[in-house]
């Protein structure tokens, strides 16, 4: 083309005007230059923020993936009817009622038995209890009131190692480093090395790290609560968002009148996507909790807080939807006679669906990932039951990150890699589900 | 100049027509303002029923905005007003206990650039009647739809394809569907923007047949660029010029011995 055009202007010119063509081949020489350095520019930006992209995800999943195997103790029990029910009463509020130590018996009888320890040898049964999670007896207690059937069997139980074990095993508490300065001492490790050779310590899926509520011992906490919680304001978001944010942009876009008044809402509703999230919490936590009196920690006030966040994001891109629908469909539609509301709803808004749900489950993953506002109404408690109903007190899978993160044992910092892999998971889904329901919905015109 | 002798100036020329075929739609002084901008100054004309009116001007002088006034698509801009009175059969359209969905299912508009809707050519054409209700089963719609493509004479080259998008057709086989729209909703005028514009040669012919059929039961007003286009279909010419209606009068009338020495100008290709 260009060579085309040179040789055309020189034909046009004629023979002696050598100079000029030079000249013109100066200029494209500088063009196609500039073209090259530009392309450089851009190929070293994209370089550098993969390399960066990398490097996250790559340290993430370096620190977490450790995080969803977890270390085992499997030992033979002997669910004996005179320590569990000693009246003889197996109902389960009997057994989750009186004493909680008799299952520590049934587990130290265990241990006893699965190292061939002496029975008196006290010291020996301590070392070997310290292996062991707190929380077993516990579990002991559920597992039997669950299942009465099982008093008076022996069982194979797999009992939860402690956080310090589980690191040692998984190699990141390391053995040569003087015992003095060690949380897993030597005469622990020896014990650990004889569970190994038997076979009765391994790693397996850690499960509880999906199921599992709040805990202070790092092997019993996971992340269920707040999984559910995310997923309680997830849906209040949903369900009040997408239909305010879309009715109101519908509103402005296509019926209000264009005058001071609209204009002046369009900059706020700008200005609104523009304010830091931690704002919206002070103003959940005024209006939701102080003043309307919702209960604090639920999952309902943190979805109407990131409600809040979320609608300008959603409005912003519906109306951006709704502006690339060509003006002529919305002429041929009234020029058939269709009323406005018909040619909004019939032609014009299932041209815009795929830029409102883009924009809309972009909303929703920023909104999931948001951890501000939630902390300011209190969505970072200590809650180790289930949330039942979005009244309940949660957590957020980002606030839950927020609290192990400040946790000092190795198996938090472990858990807190593992939720941001869990966090990030969940947005590449939703990611990837706004480019399927794009593609799905989209149509030519 | 004196403001006695711009009024004369301005007084539109009109020629009877000689058929004198009753009026359909009857303006007077019809003014529009975009914001502060007048761009219509005050257009007084009577379209004849079931003939075909062509608007001809040079670019801007105000077509389009008085062709969108029969249908009040103006109301649609923001900033626009409409002034003085527009009556379709007796019954003035700016009236406020008018429906504006009811005046438009009976002034059907073709635009300049094909606007098929994103569905099929089925669904394009039945829209219409869907919503006007005026198909009672399934069959009547079926009915209607192949009436209305056959009148758009676009039938025998989609009958196989009715469940294909519209946006797949051609060009000319586009604006032709986009007639058939309009026909579907049986308007009793269709007002047409250029509606050849976007065309090739042989669409335009085929656009220009189908028009000249069309005139036996609707009445047509069609806004064109084309001088021969619209000697070829109208039977009256208006000429606007800078928002005002200079002549109107018959068209070959108008045409060969135009009585304004603007209208000779125009036609003859020495401004516009
Ligand atoms: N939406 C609008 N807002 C403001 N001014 C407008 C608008 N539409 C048209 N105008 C103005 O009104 C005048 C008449 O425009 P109109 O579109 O009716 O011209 P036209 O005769 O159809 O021209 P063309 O042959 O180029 O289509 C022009 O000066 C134009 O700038
Ligand atoms: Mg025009």
């Amino acid at each position: 083309m260009t060579e085309a055009t040179s040789s055309l202007s020189a034909s046009r010119i004629g023979g002696s005007e050598t100079r000029s063509i030079s000249k013109l081949d100066i200029g494209l020489k500088r063009r196609y230059a500039a073209e090259r350095r530009f392309r450089t520019y851009g190929l070293v930006a994209v370089t550098i923020a993969i390399c960066f992209l990398v490097a996250l995800f790559g340290s993430i999943v370096a620190k977490g993936y450790t995080a969803f195997q977890q270390t085992r103790i499997s030992m033979i029990v002997n669910f004996d009817a005179n320590i569990i029910a000693p009246d003889g009463d197996r109902s389960p509020a009997a057994i989750m009622a009186g004493n909680a130590f008799r299952f520590d018996d049934l587990i130290a009888a265990s241990l006893q038995s699965t190292l061939e320890l002496d029975p008196n040898d006290e010291d020996a049964l301590y070392d070997g209890l310290d292996l062991l999670s707190k929380g077993s007896a516990p579990m002991l207690r559920t597992m039997i009131a669950k299942d009465p059937s099982l008093i008076g069997t022996k069982r194979n139980v797999d009992f939860y190692a402690t956080g310090d074990v589980d690191s040692f095993v998984k190699g990141s508490i390391r053995a040569d480093i003087p015992e003095s300065q060690r949380l897993v001492k030597d005469r622990h490790i020896a014990i650990i090395q004889k569970l190994e050779k038997e076979g009765a310590l391994r790693l397996a899926f850690n499960t509880g790290l999906f199921t599992n509520g709040a805990s202070t011992r790092p092997e019993l906490a996971g992340v269920g609560v707040a999984l559910v919680g995310s997923l309680y304001m997830m849906l209040v978001v949903l369900v009040l968002s997408l239909p305010l944010g879309v009715a109101g942009s519908i509103y402005l876009e296509e019926f209000a009148p264009k005058n001071r008044w609209t204009d002046l809402i369009e900059v706020n509703i700008n200005n609104l996507a523009a304010v830091p999230s931690i704002v919206y919490g002070l103003l959940g936590l005024a209006v939701f909790i102080n003043f309307a009196h919702l209960p604090r920690s639920a999952s309902l006030v943190g979805g109407l807080v990131l409600t809040l966040t979320t609608l300008p994001t959603i409005i912003i891109a519906t109306r951006a939807a709704l502006k690339a629908v060509p003006p002529s469909i919305r002429e041929a539609g009234l020029g058939v006679g269709a009323s406005k509301m018909q040619t909004v709803f019939h032609h014009v808004l299932p041209l815009a669906m795929p830029g409102v749900l883009t924009g809309t489950i972009i909303g929703l993953a920023h909104a999931l990932g948001e951890t501000a506002p939630l902390l300011m109404i209190g969505m970072k408690a200590f809650i180790v039951e289930y949330p039942t109903t979005p009244f309940d007190p949660a957590t957020a899978l980002p606030t839950q990150i927020y609290m192990w993160a400040t946790e000092p044992e190795r198996a938090f910092t472990e858990r807190t890699s593992a939720a941001i892999i869990v966090l990030l998971a969940f947005l590449l889904a939703m990611n990837s589900l706004a480019i399927i329901l794009r593609r799905a919905f989209e149509r030519r015109w | 100049m004196s403001a006695v002798q711009v009024a004369t100036t301005f007084e539109t020329v009109r020629t009877p027509d000689p058929a004198s075929r009753p009026v359909k739609i009857h303006a007077a002084k019809v003014k529009v303002t975009y914001g502060q901008k007048e761009a219509l100054h005050g257009v007084s004309i009577d379209i004849p029923e079931k003939a075909v009116t062509a608007f001809i001007g040079p670019s801007g002088c105000g077509k389009s905005t008085f062709l969108r006034c029969i249908n009040r698509m103006n109301d649609t801009i923001a900033g626009a007003r409409v002034e003085g009175t527009i009556k379709l059969d007796e019954r003035d359209i700016y009236d406020p206990d008018l429906d504006v969905v009811e005046l438009r299912a009976r002034v059907g508009m073709v635009f300049q650039k094909p606007n098929p809707f994103p569905k099929s050519i089925f669904d394009n054409v039945a829209y219409g009647p869907r919503i006007h209700g005026l198909a009672r089963s399934k069959a009547d719609l079926e009915e209607i739809v192949v009436t209305s493509l056959q009148k758009a004479s676009l039938f025998n080259e989609v009958k196989d394809r009715l469940n294909e998008p519209g946006t797949g057709l051609s060009g000319g086989q586009q604006q032709r569907l986009c007639i058939a729209r309009a026909i579907a909703v049986s308007p009793e005028v269709i007002l047409m923007d250029e509606p050849c514009s976007a065309l090739d040669p042989i669409a335009t012919a085929k656009v220009e047949e189908l028009i000249d059929e069309l005139r036996a039961n609707f009445t047509i007003v069609i806004v064109t660029h084309s001088m021969q286009q619209a000697a070829r279909v109208s039977q009256r010419t208006a000429f606007f010029h800078l928002g005002h209606l200079i002549e109107e009068g018959p068209t070959d009338h108008l045409f060969t011995n135009p009585l304004e020495q603007r209208t000779q100008d125009y036609i003859t290709g020495r401004f516009g």
